[in-house]
């Protein structure tokens, strides 16, 4: 069975992570700094979140890297709708 | 077919059949929030005047606690998973009532915020809205945050099923597709509510 090829990952320490960086987000929305470094802060931590769940969690990281390529697909279609999305900044409704 | 020869990994992307498909539906659920997503930061940026500032309108701190709920309930996941793994059968439903308990709290709260965010004006449809938000405010909040919660409770129902159908002895180490794309889901949904968190409530 492919699910027990490994080492059993560091669940409890996963979750430790993940919850010191949901309060570290609240500590950065709070603190008073530039909204672009406070944004930028905040997509890092929530991305950075989000892999470890996808890698740890969701088992991605112990996976066949066919499974990764599929996962990955998703990625350049988010950039490019934000991307096309952000055209109408501009011009307003 | 039995669910033991579906378990075994197929040619192709070396996975068995379900789990494939449930990537494939989490992927096309990326979109989806992401859809959500969009249409939430174009409003917001072609029309900042409809939007307070975060934790003007919305109770940050009790959201907080929330997700860090969520957060427990993807830990509590993966270790009935975990139960499973080592035939632990005891170990599986317990973890499986614990994240069934979690993930019925944060439905709860974000009901509970509802229920007091209608009470203070904040609704979906409002003309207008004067504690420093319009009716796009709300509708967009609305759309992100009751779609997620209606993925959270879709899942809470999913998780009672599969606690009742591993109290019947159906999984196994060589039987746990089930446990194994009911978690995929689950910690999906806890992925996505740590995006929405920031987007919605701390930016």
């Amino acid at each position: 069975m492919q699910n027990v090829d490994h080492a059993p990952p560091p669940y409890m320490m996963i979750w430790g992570v993940l919850a010191v960086l949901m309060f570290a987000k609240v500590g950065v929305s709070l603190i008073g700094m530039p909204q672009w470094l406070s944004i930028a802060l905040l997509i890092m931590i929530s991305l950075l979140s989000a892999l470890l769940v996808a890698l740890y969690y969701m088992h991605l990281k112990f996976e066949p890297k066919k499974l990764w390529i599929l996962a990955a697909v998703p990625i350049p279609l988010v950039i490019i709708f934000l991307l096309f999305v952000m055209q109408d900044f501009g011009g307003g409704p | 077919m039995t669910t033991a020869t579906a378990t075994r990994p197929e040619p192709g992307f070396g996975v068995y059949n379900l789990k494939l498909g449930m990537w494939v539906f989490l992927l096309s659920e990326v979109m989806f929030f992401t859809s959500l997503i969009g249409a939430y930061i174009i409003l917001r940026f072609a029309h900042p005047e409809q939007f307070a500032a975060p934790g003007e309108v919305l109770n940050v701190p009790l959201t907080a606690v929330n997700t860090f709920i969520l957060i427990c309930s993807s830990v509590t996941m993966v270790k009935a998973f975990a139960a499973v793994e080592k035939d632990d059968q005891r170990g599986l439903q317990l973890w499986l009532v614990a994240t069934i308990i979690l993930g019925s709290t944060f439905v709860g709260v974000q009901i509970y915020e509802y229920i007091h965010l209608f009470a203070d004006g904040f609704v979906p449809n409002a003309a207008e809205y004067s504690a420093g938000g319009g009716p796009l405010y709300g509708s967009t909040f609305y759309l992100m945050t009751g779609f997620h919660g209606l993925h959270v409770s879709i899942g809470v129902l999913a998780l009672i099923w599969v606690l009742i159908r591993s109290m019947r002895g159906a999984y196994s180490p060589e039987r746990l597709g089930g446990v194994e794309i009911m978690g995929l889901y689950w910690h999906f949904v806890d992925l996505v509510w740590i995006v929405l968190f920031t987007i919605v409530y701390l930016i």
